[in-house]
C-alpha cells in the first residue's frame, strides 16, 4: 500500500531537504517550523497494461466498443500527445506505442486502411523523426513515417477547418484530417489535472486562431487554479469547444495516467522522502552529486534528457472524453493530491531541468518563469499555497542560455519585450499579434523545429496569475541580470533570499516548502 | 615666427606596428592606448605657413576635432588607397572654427569661420575641372597637382598646414562665416554635419523609407540629424554600442536604437523579413532597411550589405577601411552609394542646422596640443566613454 500524501514540520530532527536546482540538486536545511508538502508515495503499476488496454477499448465509458465503432473505408485518425508528455519522457515502450499498437490491430481487424497518425503538437515545435519514433514506436514508425505519421501544422491554412463558434463567440478550428474523420482516436498521457479530457481535440490540434480565445492573460488570470479544471476559466472555454466538437466530431479518447516513479533506480533517492533514505540512497546521493557536478554542462544536459522516468502506468480508460475524464482525474489525484492546512507567508519550490518546452532542449529564462510561475505555483487547489502578497524563492540558475533552433522568438521576446515592459497586459496588447503572425516565426515553426512564435507570449501568461498574487519572486543561485530582466530577484542563498523576503513577510514567516517532484499537488484548505 | 603644431611623420614600422596590434580583435579594446603611444604624431617648433597667393588667409584655430579618419590614420587602419594623396609631414586637423588674421574679400580679418577643408582646383590655382566647375571639388581630380603639395585636404597636405596646430592657412572659398549665435562648441561640428548632409543627399532616400544607421559616433548621430532635416524618411533605426549614443541618436529623431550586439534579429523585427545563417560567415536579412548608412570606419559596411532589402541602398559615409563580402551587393542588387567631404550647399545649410539642433554638450572633451597622447586616446574610447567629440583648443598650454 502506498502511504498518502503528508505534509512534515521542520524540526531539530529533520534532516536537509532535497531541492532541485536546474541541472542539479542539493540539500537544504530549512527553517525550524517550516512546512514540507509531500506527494502521496508512488502508487503501484497495473501488472498488465496490455490486458488493461484490451479491456478499456473493450468497454469504453460513454462510447460503444471501439471495434463497433471501427469499419473498412471509414476513415481513421490516431492523435497523440506531443513530446510535451510526460516530464520525464518514460522508459520505452512509450506507453501511447502500446496503446497506437492496439488500435492499430483493431483497426486492422475491421479492415480499416486509411489511418494516419497525428502527434497534437499545436504550437509546439515539431517532434524530430527520432522522437516521433520513441513515442510510437518502431513497428508504427516504419509502417506510418513519413506519409501517415505527421506533426500537426497549426499554420497549414488549407488543412485547418474550422468546426464553428461556441456560445461565448470563441473559434473552434482544427487539424483538418482530424475534423474530417469518421474518427479521432486521442491517445493521452495525463499527468497533471490540467491536461487531457476537453484539453487533447481542442488544444493539441487547434491553430492559433482557435488558441487564443483561452490562452491569453484573463483568461489566465482567472484560472486559480489551472490545474483545478472547476476553478480555470481555461478550462470552462476548453470545455465549451469540446462540447461543440463533440457535436461534430466523433472522438475515442484514451487516457492513461502514470506513478510518481520519475527517476531511474540508480537515482531512487529522488523518489523518496529524506528521512527514509537508506545506506544506499546516501552513496548514491553523493555519487550522483558528485558526477553531475564533474561533467561538463552539455554533456550534463544530454545526460539529464536521456534519462528515462521508469513510470508505472496507473490508469487506462477510454471511451467519451466528457466521461473518461473524471476517472482520469481521480487517478491523477489520487497519486498527486496532499491536504494542506492553510497558505503560508513564503512558498518554496526547488526547479528540475526540465519543464513541458524544453524536452531534447535548453530550460531558457522564459521557460524558467513558466515552470515556476505558472507550472508550479499553479499545483494547487482552493487557494496558492502563498498568501495574497507572499513570497515565492524558487531554486535555479536562470542561466541566460537559449536554444536558437528551438526557441527563436523566445530570444526576441527576452531581449526586445522584456527588457521593454514585463507587464503580461502591456506584453499581450503590443507584442501578441506581432509574435503571432511573424513571417520568420510560422517559417520555422513549419520547417524548422521552432516553437511557434506566440510561445513565449503564453509562457509568460501562464505566470500571470503568480504575478498579480505574489509579493516577490526570488531566485535562490539565480543569475542576477537575467532575473533582473524578467522582473525578478536573485540571491545566492537561502538566508539571503529570507532576508530579502523580510520587506514583504516580516522575520518570523510562515514557509512551505512544496517538495517536486515527483509531482505534489496542494489541496490548500 | 615659429609656432607650436602636431606634425605627422610617416614611420613604415610605426605604421605596421599600429596596424597590427589595432587590427587584432584584443586590440580593438586596447586600441587608443596603444595608438596613443605608437602614433607617428609629434610636437614641433615649427615655421608658420606661409600664405601661397592671393585669396589666402592666415587662420587661428579656436577649435579643431579630432576625427574618425583622423584615428584611422593615427592607428594605420586607412586604406593605403590614400596614401599618395597625401604629403609629408603635414599638420592634421580638418574639422575646424578658427579667426582669420588676414583681410580678404567678403571676410574681413578676424572673422569666426568654419573650414571646407577640401582643396580643390580653386585653392590650387588651376583652372576648374569639371567637377570643381560643377561646384562638386569633393570630387576633383587635380588634388595632386597645381601650387600646393598634394593633398585631399587641409590637414593632409604639407603646404596648408592643419587644425592641430596654432595656425594654418586657407583659402577664401574654403572659409564660411560663422554667426553670432553658434558657439565655438557648435562649429566645430559644422564640417562633419555637412559631410552628413552630403552624404544623405547623395542616398535620394524614398519618402518612408526605412532608414539603418550603422554607428552613433559623431558621423552616425550627425546622420541621423540630417536625415531628419533634409529627407522624409519613415523610421530610422540606429545600431549604436553605447549607452549614450542610444540616447543622443534618440534625441535627433532615431525611431528605434539597436545594441550592436544582436543587431540584425532586432532589425528584422522591425522590418520583417527572414534572418539566414550561413555555416560559415554572419547572419544576414533577406528584408531589411531600404537604405543603410554606414557610419563606422570598420565592420559597418559588411552589416550594411547583410541588412539592406533587395533593390536597396548602402552609403559609405564613414572612411572604410576593411574588407567586404560583396556578394550581397550582386545577389541583392543593392546600390553602393559613397559620400566623401561635402559639395554645393551642404555647407550653409550645415551651419543654418547646427544653429537650431540639440548639439550642445557634444564636445566635452577639449585638449592642449601638448595633451596629443591623451586626446587621441580619449577620442579613441570616446563611445566607451560617453563622449561625442573630442577637441583640441590649441590656445591652451
Ligand atoms: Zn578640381
Amino acid at each position: 500500500m502506498s502511504r498518502p500524501g503528508f505534509v512534515l514540520e521542520v524540526d531539530e530532527r529533520t534532516p536537509a531537504l532535497l531541492m532541485h536546482q536546474g541541472e542539479g540538486f542539493r540539500l537544504e536545511k530549512l527553517p525550524m517550523g517550516s512546512r514540507v508538502i509531500y506527494p502521496p508515495e508512488s502508487l503501484p503499476g497495473l501488472r498488465d497494461v496490455d490486458e488493461e488496454i484490451r479491456k478499456a477499448l473493450a468497454a469504453p465509458v460513454g462510447r460503444p466498443p471501439l471495434s463497433e465503432l471501427l469499419y473498412a473505408g471509414m476513415r481513421l485518425t490516431i492523435v497523440f500527445d506531443d513530446l510535451s508528455l510526460p516530464l520525464p519522457q518514460m522508459q520505452t515502450p512509450d506507453i501511447r506505442q502500446r496503446v497506437i499498437e492496439h488500435v492499430l490491430e483493431a483497426a486492422a481487424a475491421k479492415g480499416v486502411d486509411d489511418v494516419e497518425l497525428i502527434a497534437g503538437n499545436a504550437l509546439h515545435r515539431r517532434m524530430t523523426p527520432a522522437e516521433l519514433k520513441r513515442t510510437v514506436g518502431d513497428r508504427v514508425y516504419r509502417s506510418f513515417f513519413p506519409h501517415h505519421l505527421k506533426n500537426h501544422d497549426a499554420e497549414d491554412k488549407e488543412n485547418l477547418k474550422e468546426i464553428g463558434h461556441t456560445r461565448h463567440g470563441e473559434v473552434v478550428e482544427i487539424n483538418r484530417r482530424a475534423a474530417e474523420s469518421d474518427l479521432i482516436v486521442y491517445v493521452n498521457i495525463t499527468l497533471t489535472p490540467m491536461s487531457g479530457g476537453p484539453k487533447s481535440v481542442s488544444v493539441g490540434l487547434a491553430s492559433y486562431r482557435s488558441l487564443k480565445h483561452h490562452h491569453n492573460v484573463q483568461t489566465l488570470r482567472n484560472s486559480k487554479s489551472f490545474n483545478d479544471p472547476p476553478n480555470s476559466a481555461m478550462h470552462h472555454s476548453y470545455n465549451r469547444m469540446a462540447a461543440l466538437l463533440a457535436e461534430n466530431v466523433n472522438v475515442f479518447q484514451i487516457e492513461t495516467t502514470v506513478n510518481n516513479d520519475m527517476f531511474p533506480k540508480q537515482m531512487d533517492f529522488l523518489n523518496k522522502r529524506e528521512w527514509e533514505w537508506n545506506l544506499k540512497d546516501q552513496a548514491a546521493f553523493l555519487a550522483v552529486r558528485r558526477a553531475n557536478e564533474l561533467v561538463p554542462p552539455a554533456k550534463r544536459r544530454q545526460i539529464w534528457h536521456r534519462t528515462a522516468a521508469p513510470y508505472g502506468i496507473t490508469g487506462v480508460n477510454a471511451g467519451a472524453p466528457e466521461d473518461v475524464h473524471p476517472i482520469t482525474l481521480k487517478n491523477v489525484l489520487r497519486q498527486q493530491l496532499t491536504e494542506v492546512n492553510g497558505p503560508s507567508d513564503i512558498g518554496i519550490w526547488g526547479l528540475p531541468y526540465i519543464c513541458p518546452y524544453n524536452v531534447n532542449s535548453i530550460m531558457n529564462p522564459i521557460l524558467v518563469m513558466s515552470l515556476s510561475l505558472g507550472y508550479l505555483f499553479n499545483m494547487y487547489q482552493n487557494q496558492p499555497i502563498v498568501r495574497p502578497g507572499g513570497v515565492a524563492i524558487f531554486y535555479h540558475p536562470v542561466p541566460n542560455e537559449f536554444h536558437s533552433v528551438h526557441h527563436p522568438s523566445y530570444i526576441d521576446f527576452f531581449e526586445e519585450v522584456l527588457a521593454e515592459t514585463t507587464d503580461p497586459v502591456a506584453i499581450e496588447t503590443k507584442f501578441e499579434e506581432q509574435f503571432a503572425t511573424d513571417p520568420w516565426y510560422i517559417h520555422l515553426y513549419r520547417n524548422s523545429y521552432a516553437y511557434h512564435g506566440v510561445h513565449p507570449l503564453y509562457m509568460w501568461y501562464w505566470g500571470a496569475h503568480a504575478l498579480e498574487h505574489l509579493g516577490d519572486v526570488i531566485f535562490v543561485g539565480g543569475d542576477r541580470k537575467t532575473t533582473e530582466r524578467m522582473g525578478f530577484r536573485s540571491a545566492s542563498t537561502l538566508q539571503d533570499a529570507l532576508e530579502m523576503a523580510r520587506e514583504r513577510v516580516g522575520s518570523s514567516p510562515t514557509i512551505t516548502y512544496q517538495h517536486t517532484p515527483p509531482i505534489a499537488m496542494a489541496d490548500v484548505r | 615666427m615659429k609656432q607650436v603644431a602636431l606634425e605627422y611623420h610617416r614611420s613604415v614600422g610605426r605604421y605596421l606596428a599600429g596596424r597590427a596590434i589595432t587590427g587584432t580583435r584584443l586590440g580593438g579594446r586596447a586600441a587608443g592606448s596603444v595608438a596613443a603611444g605608437l602614433a607617428p604624431l609629434r610636437v614641433v617648433q615649427r615655421p608658420d605657413p606661409t600664405l601661397p597667393a592671393s585669396g589666402w588667409t592666415r587662420v587661428r584655430p579656436l577649435l579643431s576635432g579630432i576625427c574618425g579618419s583622423d584615428l584611422g590614420l593615427l592607428t594605420g587602419r586607412n586604406s593605403p588607397y590614400l596614401a599618395s594623396l597625401v604629403s609629408m609631414p603635414f599638420v592634421p586637423g580638418h574639422e575646424v572654427v578658427g579667426e582669420t588674421l588676414d583681410e580678404l574679400d567678403g571676410l574681413p580679418r578676424g572673422s569666426r569661420v568654419v573650414l571646407d577643408s577640401v582643396l580643390g582646383c580653386v585653392t590650387r590655382g588651376l583652372t576648374p575641372c569639371a567637377s570643381c566647375a560643377a561646384g562638386k571639388h569633393g570630387r576633383c581630380d587635380n588634388i595632386t597637382t597645381g601650387h600646393l603639395a598634394p593633398g585631399i585636404q587641409t590637414g593632409y597636405c604639407a603646404d596648408t598646414g592643419g587644425g592641430w596646430s596654432r595656425q594654418f592657412v586657407a583659402h577664401r572659398t574654403q572659409l564660411h562665416a560663422v554667426p553670432d549665435e553658434l558657439t565655438d562648441e557648435a562649429a566645430v561640428l559644422v564640417e562633419p554635419l555637412a559631410c552628413a548632409i552630403h552624404a544623405v543627399r547623395r542616398a535620394d532616400v524614398p519618402t518612408d523609407a526605412t532608414v539603418l544607421v550603422i554607428g552613433a559616433g559623431t558621423v552616425g548621430l550627425l546622420t541621423v540629424l540630417a536625415l531628419r532635416a533634409f529627407t522624409k524618411a519613415g523610421p530610422i533605426m540606429v545600431i549604436a554600442k553605447h549607452a549614450r549614443q542610444r540616447e543622443r541618436a534618440r534625441e535627433l529623431g532615431a525611431t528605434e536604437v539597436i545594441g550592436s550586439d544582436r543587431a540584425l534579429r532586432t532589425l528584422r523585427r522591425k522590418t520583417g523579413g527572414f534572418v539566414v545563417k550561413p555555416e560559415i560567415g554572419e547572419e544576414f536579412l533577406l528584408g531589411g532597411a531600404d537604405v543603410s548608412f554606414d557610419c563606422t570606419s570598420g565592420s559597418g559596411l559588411t552589416t550594411a550589405t547583410r541588412a539592406t532589402k533587395a533593390g536597396g541602398t548602402v552609403v559609405m559615409a564613414g572612411m572604410p577601411n576593411t574588407d567586404v563580402d560583396l556578394t550581397p551587393v550582386w545577389f541583392r542588387e543593392l546600390t553602393i552609394v559613397g559620400g566623401y567631404a561635402s559639395s554645393g550647399e551642404d555647407f550653409p545649410d550645415a551651419i543654418s542646422l547646427a544653429q537650431d539642433a540639440p548639439l550642445g554638450g557634444y564636445v566635452d572633451a577639449v585638449y592642449s596640443l601638448r595633451r596629443w597622447s591623451e586626446a587621441i586616446q580619449h577620442a579613441t574610447s570616446a563611445g566607451r566613454l560617453g563622449s561625442m567629440k573630442v577637441v583640441f583648443n590649441p590656445r591652451l598650454d
